[in-house]
This record gives structure tokens, sequence and C-alpha cells, in this order.
């Protein structure tokens, strides 16, 4: 179920330059909300909300987390609140990722500030997962020590090899499934890195989900701005990311638009 | 407690606040935040003849104080609205806009045929989205045509018929009075501006369409001056829309000669606006010892 409201920030951090992490109180939303939605967040002085992935969801104490990147003045008015302040969002919105059944095995993989999603996926796996992350470098190299916590091996790339493997995420992946079976990919990142994993899913047969973003004015389904390509039943429509993703099994979706 | 009810063409509404067509689907997602039934009634999503997909993304850019849009009608087409929408929509306690746009007027005209002896309260003709590029904003800025599309949905429609203006025109007073002229039992303005916005770094337009429509507050002034011209130019009964966010916003807005209002963007941040909105009108009229809501109407003072 949406619910809109104002809850209080109980923790706020930078976890990289120009990347921060938040921890909200709202124990209604918590416990509905599953890996892979979002929350639409409200930026003091700006028209529309800020569709941001949900990090973490922890039941016990009530709380969701956001790590997300200042990306223009939006996010950047959103990042200047502290802890104590309240923060306006709607939540839980969009399907989120689907997990398999406790024998089997995933690959997470995030490029960039896709990475935070696949923190809640990576914990329903624990130690069956496997977490590829890439960033440009290694000083916003993020939540590597949160996906060790959850039992998941990590596998860091960085395009500049300042950090863990010298390369994209899709050369990791490639290396990965050398050795490994995985029966599901998640993904979450940049068209370009997107479109580079389903490919090589394709060869090896995996399963993949994949995590997109839009602009997006009411994220609950009833503009209809938020547009991608999809096929069902062999009809191309338009499908809508905030309702009838963000996440979507690969072969239903068109990542070329 | 104020009495909020307003009369539109004959068709009573509990209170004057009408989600608008597009930023409310048919309901089914804002239901979750509160009952439909709460509501003076809904404007559904623009239907058409047969389903439409759409303009291509992205479609959806932010202004300053707004949102550009270039959906393009993405709709599942009448005989869905019909047999699948309208079934759960009536149970709602709440009046009924259907919002029908075609390519042709004899498309317009078929659309209005499709409702007749439905559970329809009222039809909007919608003669002004600026992101099709047949029918639409073509029939809405040419008298004679916005004209012809009223009549011909006029005599095959069993409803109460209201036509949704484009202020994208020089003289939208003169377009009212034809479409007056052409039997339209009620108007409602405005649609949509035309704009445009530009990513400096890409120099692309951010739409993929180039061009879309402009709603939210950064509209609300010309949307007064342009409800507030066409009242003084018409008989017929006008519901009100264009940035209204809050309940001062929609008392100015009958001031200036709504008879009732519609809220579109303002929904996207705020949910709630248009329950905020009704509280607000209610609380507003009982502080300033307003029985009947209606008793605004039209009643600016000009100088």
């Amino acid at each position: 179920m949406y619910r809109q409201g104002k809850y209080p920030i109980t923790q706020k951090c930078a976890a990289a330059k120009g990347i921060f992490d938040i921890t909200v109180k709202c124990p209604e939303i918590a416990a509905e909300a599953e890996a892979g939605q979002f929350a639409q967040i409200a930026a003091e002085g700006f028209f529309l909300r800020r569709p941001i992935s949900i990090c973490d969801i922890d039941r016990t104490n009530g709380t969701i987390r956001f790590v997300f990147e200042v990306r223009g003045k939006g996010t950047e008015k959103i990042s200047e609140l502290n802890k104590g302040d309240m923060i306006d969002i709607i939540a839980p919105l969009g399907k989120g990722f689907k997990a398999l059944g406790s024998d089997k095995k995933a690959v997470c993989i995030g490029g960039g500030i896709g990475t935070p999603p696949m923190l809640g996926i990576a914990k329903k796996y624990g130690k069956r997962a496997a977490v590829i992350s890439g960033f440009r470098t290694s000083s916003i190299a993020i939540l590597q020590e949160d996906f060790k916590a959850a039992g998941a091996e990590t596998i860091l790339c960085t395009d500049d090899g300042s950090a863990g493997v010298h390369g994209f995420v899709t050369d990791a992946l490639k290396s990965y499934l050398k050795s490994a079976k995985p029966d599901i990919i998640y993904a979450c990142g940049p068209m370009p890195m997107l479109k580079g994993i389903v490919d090589i899913a394709e060869k090896y047969g995996i399963e993949t989900q994949v995590s997109l973003e839009q602009r997006m004015a009411c994220g609950v389904g009833a503009c209809l701005g938020c547009v991608c390509r999809t096929v069902k039943d062999g009809k191309e429509i338009y499908s809508h990311v905030c309702k009838d993703g963000p996440v979507f099994d690969s072969k239903e979706v068109d990542l070329n638009g | 407690m104020a009495d909020l009810r307003v009369k539109i063409a004959g068709v009573e509404f509990k209170n004057p606040v009408i989600p608008a067509s597009g930023a409310f689907g048919y309901g089914r997602e804002y239901e979750q935040f509160y009952p439909l039934s709460r509501l003076g009634g809904i404007s559904v999503k623009g239907t058409t003849l047969h389903e439409r997909q759409g303009n291509p993304g992205p479609r959806i850019a932010e202004t300053p104080a707004g949102m550009l849009n270039s959906v393009g009608l993405q709709n599942g087409g009448v005989e869905k609205f019909l047999s699948y929408e309208l079934p759960s929509l009536v149970t709602k306690d709440t009046r009924i806009i259907a919002n029908i746009a075609g390519s042709t007027v004899e498309e317009c005209a078929e659309l209005a045929e499709r409702l007749k002896g439905s559970a329809v309260d009222m039809i909007e003709l919608n003669i002004s989205c600026p992101n099709v590029k047949q029918g639409g904003a073509a029939f809405g800025t040419d008298c004679a045509v916005a004209g012809q599309v009223t009549r011909a949905v006029k005599d095959a429609s069993d409803k109460p018929l209201m036509v949704k203006l484009s202020p994208n025109v020089t003289s939208i007073t003169d377009i009212a009075k034809s479409v007056e002229a052409n039997g339209a039992d009620a108007l409602s303005l405005i649609n949509t501006l035309l704009g445009m916005r530009i990513d400096i770094k890409s120099r692309r337009p951010i739409l993929k369409n180039n061009v879309g429509g402009l709603s939210g507050p950064a509209v609300f002034p010309i949307a007064v001056r342009m409800v507030w011209q066409v009242s003084n130019s018409v008989k017929i009964p006008i519901i009100g829309m264009g940035g209204i966010s809050t309940y001062e916003d929609a008392v100015e807005m009958m001031m200036a000669g709504a008879g009732a209002v519609q809220i579109g963007a303002a929904i996207f941040s705020n949910p709630y606006a248009p329950i905020e909105i009704i509280e607000g009108l209610d609380k507003w009229c009982d502080e300033n010892g307003v029985k009947s809501i209606s008793e605004i109407v039209g009643t600016v003072k000009p100088w």
C-alpha cells in the first residue's frame, strides 16, 4: 500500500564524495517494503519528487535506508537534510526484485549509484550471493563492507584500476561465470552496462532481472510519464517504470529504449 | 460545515474539487491514499476510440514551479474503459467525467455514441491535447473546427457536454463562444501550455517529443486570467484548472468565474492535494461567513 508522510531521519552520513547515506524511521513503510522498490522523495523548492531506490529495509527497527548521489539541484537539496530532520516520502513504490528459493544462487551487479538497490536483494541470498559492483574510481566505491557483512562474496571493479579488478562489471561477470553457475542475475546501472550484462546472461541462459530509471512525475502509475518499451504476450507496449517496474525481467524489456 | 455542493450543466457535485484528466488515471492508484467518495468527481484519463501507446520517453521534464509532459494520450481505448474501468468507478460514489479525444470529428462523435446509456455523468471533450499529431489541439485552435466537433459530439451524445479548451490560441474567448454556440453545456480550461526544455550538455530537448504541455503553479495566473475572460464572454458554466495546488488557489479560480475546479499536477507532488483543498474550502467558507461555496463564483470585483 502506498503511503505518504514526513518521517524522521535517524542517521545520516556521507558514503563518499557526493553520495549520501540516510536512514529513515518509518515503521509502516518498512513493514511492507521489498528489496528493489523505491520512494518518491520531496526536495524542498522543487515541483517534482525524486525517485530514489531503497537500499536496505530493517523491519525490526522500522527503518529504511537510502544511499543516493547528488545528481542535480533537487538531490542536492535532499542531501542537505540532517539527522533529526523530517523527510517527505511516498513509499513503497513499484515492483521489487523477485527472489528465488533458498537453494538458489544469485549474482547482484551494480554500476555506480545502481549499487545501493543490490544490498536488499543480496541480503536475502546471504552466502549464496556474489555482488559485482563497478565504480569509476576507488574513492566512490560504496557499500562493500555492507555486502560482506551480509555474507556475500564481493567483486569490486574500478574503471581506473584504483581498487579491485581494473575494468567493467561485464568483464568481471564473464570471468565469474567461467567457474560459477548462478541461477539468477540482478542488475542496476547505466543502460550500456545493463545491455552488456543481458547479452552475457543470455549466452549462459541465466534469468536476469534489471532495475530501470526514467524521468518520473507521480511515481504511482497514474500520470503515465515514466515509460520504457516492453514486450508482453508478443506485443510491444509502453510500460511504466514506476508501477510495472522499476524491476523488469530482461526478456520483457527493450533496453534500446 | 459550509455547503460545498455545486451544479455544473445540471450535474450536482458534492464539492467543487475534481482531479483533472491525465493526473489521476481512473483513481485506482490514489484510492490507496483516500476513498474516492471524498472527491467531487473524477475526470478520467483521456480516452480514445482505440488503444493508444502514446509517445516515447522521456515524457516528463521538470520546470520552475511546474513540469512538462508529452504522454500523448496513452490509454486502453473506450471499450476497455467501458468494460473494465467504468464498472469499478461507478461503485465509488463520486461523479464520473469521461474525457474523450479523437483524431477526427467522426471519431469524437463515435466516442460519444459509445458512451450513450453508460453510467458516465458528463463528457469532457478534449480539443486541446498538445501532444498528439492529429485532432487534439488542432481542433481547439480553430473557431470553426472547434464548433464543428462540439456540434457533432453534442448530437451524438445523451450526456451533458463540457469542452476542454486550449490556452495555446490568440483569443480563447472566440473559441469559447464558438463552442457555446454549437451546443456545449460547459467549458473546462485551461489545458497545458506548449513548452520546451533543453539539456545544455547534450543539446537535446529533454522530452523525446521535443515539446510538451506545461502545467503546475507556473501556469496558474494565466489560467485565472483566461477563466475570468471566458466567464465574461459566455453564459455556460466553467470548470477552472491550471496550476491549482491550495484551497486559496481554488477560491481565487472560483472568484474568477469557475463553478468548480480541477486539480492536476499538484497531485504528483502531494497526492492529498484534492482532499486538503476540499477541507480548506470548507474551513475558509466557515471563517468568511460563506454558507454555500457557489456564492463566490465570479465575484471578483475588477477595477
